[in-house]
């Protein structure tokens, strides 16, 4: 017997965008994404944290092919799909659906909501006419909207109830994986919380595999199972939830969770900050060697290493990967320690 | 006890539209205290920025502004315009959520800087230049020479609001209002800022009204916190106080709305923020409150201190 395949498998994912005049042979490259490798299994949440232009929605884009990938593989449900033309990814689409960040542009402002979440079934020859007005119905009711809405244009609704639309477009043709890009990011903390609570209903209920991108740690915290951090295109670690949250190895993934506000006047107060000097290098022309070099606290000690040599992604513990070249250094020292201390 | 700085009494703000009037700000009273961090927290349509606004007379010509505002011996809302523009920018400053729209693209930094300096402050443009090197030094943006004569957009997000932090301070006011001022920022430039605003309020002694949806941040700086809903101030206390002990549904439905690990369920509030085309004759909370009773929704619960230096209005006020 075989284990089924991974939902989502990417590997090496490369996107570079070409900037300013490219005609006369000016302008540059912006090294977006730049090497990710990320496996989501059946029924796995699994966030993805980064700050702006960490390259975290790339990666959202390039999967669902809003974006076509530079170089570097995307299987979905087994499936190869990195180079698939448009008429050969439609089959595909039912698969993978997306939730976007700002439910005001997403919509379509001239199509009634109840359209708007029946398309997908519709497109996809699933159901039509009777069928789909009782799909439609039943979608409303599963993200918590009185049925009655799906009358309504998009405008009339609140940004709460235009994010529960978009959440029933993305789940009426039941994927297997669902991209969120920021999809609680413009709301308000109370409308935040009843869409963070559904969509974990959805997941437990409808079993789907999740992409979460964000750059709320709190979010991860409370919805997802596995965390990926990236810092300038490339994961810096990756974790279960729980072990990045207690025990963060990377210089930049501790200066994240250092510097997230908690809503708690003593126990933010008594913290123990970890400021990072300067601002995020232009993806332009990132750092030699380690990318996180420029900021990290501690680069005096992982020099001169970590301005030649890049650091790979390499697991630490069970399910546990760090770019770290110090993470890696005191690593192999405990190794050697190991094997000496073993009796001959 | 510090002196108090600025007192609010009574504050209403009406804009009159196509579509009707909207009560955005109904009888709001606070006080400022010198040196003080004020934290005022609601969401979105709860008249937080419109407060802040009105009190300068921010506002388009739609608005109708009633109330008082002491500020220094004279009340701003009553204010001849020649008053207000010595107390603009000067006295009272502003500091915006967006540092790119906030700043003129087609000027250096240095000039916006030293723009403030010439016209509030008669400096001439040499010495508003030394000074605003300095100043960009206070806010320590690095290497502040050379940073002078670059444009917005060579700056990231975090220094284009150290750029606007540095002229809201050029004129060494006493009260700084930053409305979301790290909202569009990175975690990690948030970080930055806050610390940078703490040692303004430390070593220039200048009180700041911190504008915000965000309970994180009112919890990492704040000395007193309002929180609004409605227009209307719904509770009151010092920040260690609020958070270890809140007693109004409301506080207690954000404070529970926040993710965080371990808990299976978020707190929800349900129901919308009612639409405000009048003053409510009841709690404006009612509707979405689960203590509500016929009284909440008859009558206007006013504010009361239930524990030293708490107010909350609210009929039925306790932690859980």
């Amino acid at each position: 017997m075989t284990a089924p395949p991974p939902v989502l498998e990417v590997e090496g994912l490369v996107k570079h965008f070409h900037v300013g005049p490219q005609l006369t042979g000016g302008g540059g490259i912006v090294q977006a994404v730049d090497g990710v490798s990320l496996t989501i299994g059946p029924g796995e949440l699994v966030g993805l944290v980064g700050e702006s232009g960490s390259g975290k929605s790339t990666v959202g884009n390039c999967i669902v092919r809003l974006v076509e990938p530079t170089d570097g593989t995307i299987r979905i449900l087994g499936t190869d799909v990195t180079h698939l033309s448009r008429r050969e990814m439609r089959p595909l689409r039912r698969d993978v659906h997306m939730v976007f960040q700002d439910p005001y542009s997403s919509l379509n402002p001239r199509m009634t909501t109840g359209a708007i979440v029946g398309e997908p079934l519709r497109l996809h020859g699933i159901a039509k006419r009777r069928s789909l007005e009782q799909r439609v119905v039943s979608l409303f009711e599963q993200v918590g909207l009185r049925p009655e809405l799906r009358h309504r244009y998009p405008h009339e609704l609140s940004g709460g109830q235009r994010q529960r639309v978009g959440l029933a477009r993305a789940l009426s043709v039941q994927p297997s994986l669902l991209i969120a890009d920021e999809p609680v990011s413009a709301l308000d903390v109370s409308v935040q919380a009843s869409i963070l609570n559904l969509l974990r209903d959805l997941q437990r209920d409808l079993g789907f595999s999740c992409l979460f991108i964000t750059h709320d740690l709190a979010t991860v915290e409370f919805l997802c199972d596995r965390v990926a951090v990236m810092y300038l295109g490339k994961i810096v670690e990756e974790a279960a939830t729980d072990e990045l949250f207690a025990a963060p190895l990377h210089p930049y993934t501790q200066a994240l969770l250092s510097a997230a506000v908690v809503a708690d006047p003593a126990a933010q107060r008594a913290r123990t900050r970890v400021v990072l000097e300067g601002d995020v290098p232009s993806p332009l022309a990132p750092p030699s060697g380690c990318r996180f070099r420029t900021r990290c606290p501690l680069a005096e000690e992982s020099a001169p290493e970590s301005v030649e040599v890049e650091p790979l992604l390499e697991e630490v513990a069970a399910g546990h990967s760090v770019a770290c070249h110090l993470v890696h250094r005191q690593r192999e020292a405990a190794q050697l320690l190991d094997l000496a201390s073993e009796p001959a | 006890m510090a002196d108090t700085l600025l007192d609010v009494r009574d504050l209403s703000v009406r804009f009159e539209t196509d579509d009707g009037t909207t009560q955005a700000v109904d009888e709001l009273s606070f006080t400022l205290a010198e040196g003080e961090v004020l934290g005022v927290v609601g969401e979105s349509g709860c008249g937080k920025s419109v407060t802040m606004l009105s009190l300068l007379r921010l506002l388009p010509p739609t608005a109708e502004v009633s109330g008082s505002a002491r500020f220094g011996g004279i009340d701003l809302l009553a204010a001849s315009s020649a008053q207000l523009k010595r107390i603009r920018g000067r006295e009272i400053s502003f500091v915006f959520q967006e540092p790119m729209t906030s700043l003129n693209p087609s000027f250096t930094v240095g000039r916006q800087v030293a723009e403030v300096l010439q016209r509030h402050l008669g400096y001439s443009r040499k010495a508003a230049g030394a000074r605003a090197v300095e100043l960009l030094d206070l806010v320590r943006i690095p290497a502040p020479e050379s940073r002078v004569d670059e444009y917005p957009h060579q700056l990231s997000g975090g220094m284009r609001q150290r750029v606007m932090i540095a002229i809201a301070l050029a004129c060494d006011p006493k009260i700084l209002i930053a409305d979301e001022p790290t909202t569009a920022l990175d975690v990690t430039i948030q970080a930055g800022i806050l610390d940078l605003m703490r040692d303004i309020r430390d070593r220039l002694g200048t009180a700041i009204v911190l504008i915000t949806h965000n309970l994180g941040v009112v919890a990492d700086i704040a000395d007193r916190v309002i929180v609004m809903y409605a227009g209307r101030k719904a509770e009151e206390a010092p920040v260690h106080e609020l958070y270890e002990h809140p007693q109004h549904p409301y506080t207690i439905g954000l404070l529970g709305a926040i993710p965080r690990r371990g808990v299976d369920r978020l707190q929800e509030i349900p129901g919308l923020v009612p639409r405000l085309s009048e003053p409510l004759p009841y709690c404006a909370f009612a509707e979405r409150c689960p203590r509500a009773d016929r009284r909440s929704r008859s009558e206007v619960p006013q504010l009361r201190e239930v524990r030293p230096a708490h107010l909350v209005a609210c009929f039925h006020p306790g932690s859980e």
